[in-house]
């Protein structure tokens, strides 16, 4: 859901003002917040969540040494370059844990790269391809496993397995080419 | 209190003991896909949201998947009771009901399908079976998630895999857990060691209703944490091999125990029968604690009055809707104790 105020950033604070026992409820982002409650008299903090941990993941990175100098280079950079899709920052991504489109991923590699490494050790997709759309990706993949299997037939000294496979994966790849 | 056939409003697999049924309570494989061309749920407008919505409903409806009619509920169009229901029965997550608004559940009839719409994701394929059935799980999640494939179209990108809301879900996508009764690892007091190996292995361990929720009745439920750079088979098969070295610990303590204190033991699961034979107010919590004893009393033979399958519909029939369901009536929570009761009071007698 998006901020009521600002209708661009996603809502992350639900705020419910009661006056004159008049109820209103509004859902906004964390910065749109800050400004609704400093007219209120009121100071947000934000508590411990699972976001928070995306962030805290993020910092543990960078040593100590040079913490103080990236910090002041990267918060010009967490706050100022935008999606071009969406129009989220960094920085609203570590507020929040969350991104806002497909296009995110490519446009913040950079940033997501360490955390990437942290929370899966990997940074390369080598899982489930979609059948219908995935076309080129599902035959580079095929040519990818038989390599590895061509390997493996070489090292157990299978050689009329390896020539079968050597075969086959040209075949492939020719078809490969034929459709870039 | 008149007596129906309540297993009729629980999920199928509810009432299936299910392959290492003693140890293993259920199998669940989810699996997070977004619509390429949408921002992200946490970034949509409501007009893409319900297009979001319009276009999974439609694609349920051209590919029915061979599993069978599918049920499309508008979450904010069912009541307050019926939305914690889903929860209960694990269709859904906590958090999927707390805003209801643009918000799509859909369920086969056996509800050992769910299509959770405009959750975190835009779509979360889940499966559920009874017992250790990992393969079976993921097999079904994969079918559907392929037959939807024929009319969605997934963002999906040759490096990273399927492109989720959160960089914790990115690439396969793919959530594999098991539900797991250890009341013998718990009372021995090793079940913290066992659950901080798991951590070091990549597997998380959550409470009953997932993310953020505590475990009540020895159940606990675990999960792989990595989600990119392997196979969805890879990461299923290492859940499956920590999760067997886990089942056979929990036997083995419940061996040790059977041959060491069996007297006491006995004392104190037959005990916890009586209670939940007699009693006339119970809370959740209690009722599952106990629910937890007789089971395990089943098991072990110590207890041979009770149908296994009855006392596991009875874990899920006592919470707190559910209940509410089956007595076909509004209780104030001050009375739900009391029905609670009744009911187990009921359904045990019933079974003797």
């Amino acid at each position: 859901m998006l901020c009521q105020r600002c209708q661009e950033r996603p809502a992350t604070v639900h705020l419910t003002k009661v006056i004159n026992f008049q109820k209103t409820e509004l859902r906004l982002c964390e910065v749109c917040a800050k400004i609704a409650g400093s007219e209120l008299g009121l100071i947000f903090e934000s508590g411990f969540s699972f976001q928070n941990l995306i962030a805290s993941l993020l910092e543990g990175l960078e040593s100590d040494v040079d913490l103080y100098q990236k910090e002041a280079e990267n918060s010009d950079w967490e706050k100022e370059s935008q999606c071009q899709n969406c129009g989220l920052t960094f920085s609203d991504f570590k507020n929040t844990g969350l991104f806002g489109c497909g296009d995110c991923y490519s446009h913040f590699k950079s940033g997501l790269e360490p955390l990437l490494k942290k929370v899966h050790g990997n940074m390369r997709h080598s899982g489930k391809v979609p059948k219908r759309t995935g076309g080129l990706i599902l035959i580079k993949k095929e040519i990818e496993e038989m390599r590895s299997e061509l390997q493996q037939a070489i090292s157990t000294e299978n050689y009329e397995k390896a020539a079968e496979l050597r075969d086959e994966i040209r075949r492939r790849e020719k078809e490969l080419q034929r459709e870039v | 209190m008149e007596m129906n056939n309540y297993s009729l409003i629980l999920p199928k697999w509810v009432s299936k003991e299910g392959e290492a049924g003693d140890v293993v309570l259920s199998s669940r494989v989810r699996l997070a896909r977004n619509l390429k061309g949408f921002p992200f749920p946490n970034c949509a407008n409501n007009q893409q949201l319900s297009e979001i919505g319009k276009t999974i409903e439609s694609a349920v409806q051209i590919e029915n998947c061979h599993a069978g009619h599918f049920n499309i509920l508008r979450v904010k169009d069912i009541d307050s009771i019926e939305r914690m229901m889903l929860v209960e029965k694990h269709l859904c997550s906590p958090q999927f009901i707390d805003e209801p608004e643009y918000k799509w559940l859909i369920v086969n009839e056996e509800q050992s399908i769910s299509l959770m719409v405009n959750e975190e994701d835009h779509l979360r394929i889940q499966a559920m079976a009874s017992g250790f059935a990992v393969d079976f799980s993921l097999d079904l999640a994969n079918k559907i998630d392929d037959c939807l494939e024929e009319s969605l179209e997934y963002c999906f990108d040759e490096n990273c895999g399927y492109l989720t809301t959160c960089p914790t879900n990115l690439g396969t996508g793919v959530r594999v857990s098991l539900m797991l009764h250890l009341p013998c690892l718990t009372m021995v007091e090793q079940i913290k060691k066992v659950l901080s190996a798991l951590n070091h292995v990549g597997i998380n361990v959550r409470g009953l209703y997932g993310e953020g929720t505590e475990s009540y009745g020895n159940i606990y439920q675990i999960s792989n944490q990595i989600t990119l750079g392997r196979s969805e088979e890879e990461l299923a098969g290492h859940l499956k091999s920590v999760c067997r070295q886990v089942i056979e610990q929990e036997r083995n303590v419940r061996e040790a125990l059977y041959k060491e204190s069996r007297i006491q033991l006995e004392d104190r699961l037959c005990r916890s029968y009586g209670i939940l034979t007699e009693a006339r107010l119970l809370s959740s919590e209690e009722a599952l604690k106990l629910l937890s004893d007789v089971k395990l009393g089943v098991e072990l033979d110590m207890i041979s009055t009770v149908d296994k399958v009855k006392l596991k519909e009875l874990m899920f029939l006592s919470r707190a809707a559910l209940l509410q369901k089956v007595t076909g009536q509004e209780i104030k929570s001050c009375e739900r104790d009391y029905y609670r009761a009744q009911l187990i009071r009921d359904y045990l007698r019933k079974s003797e």
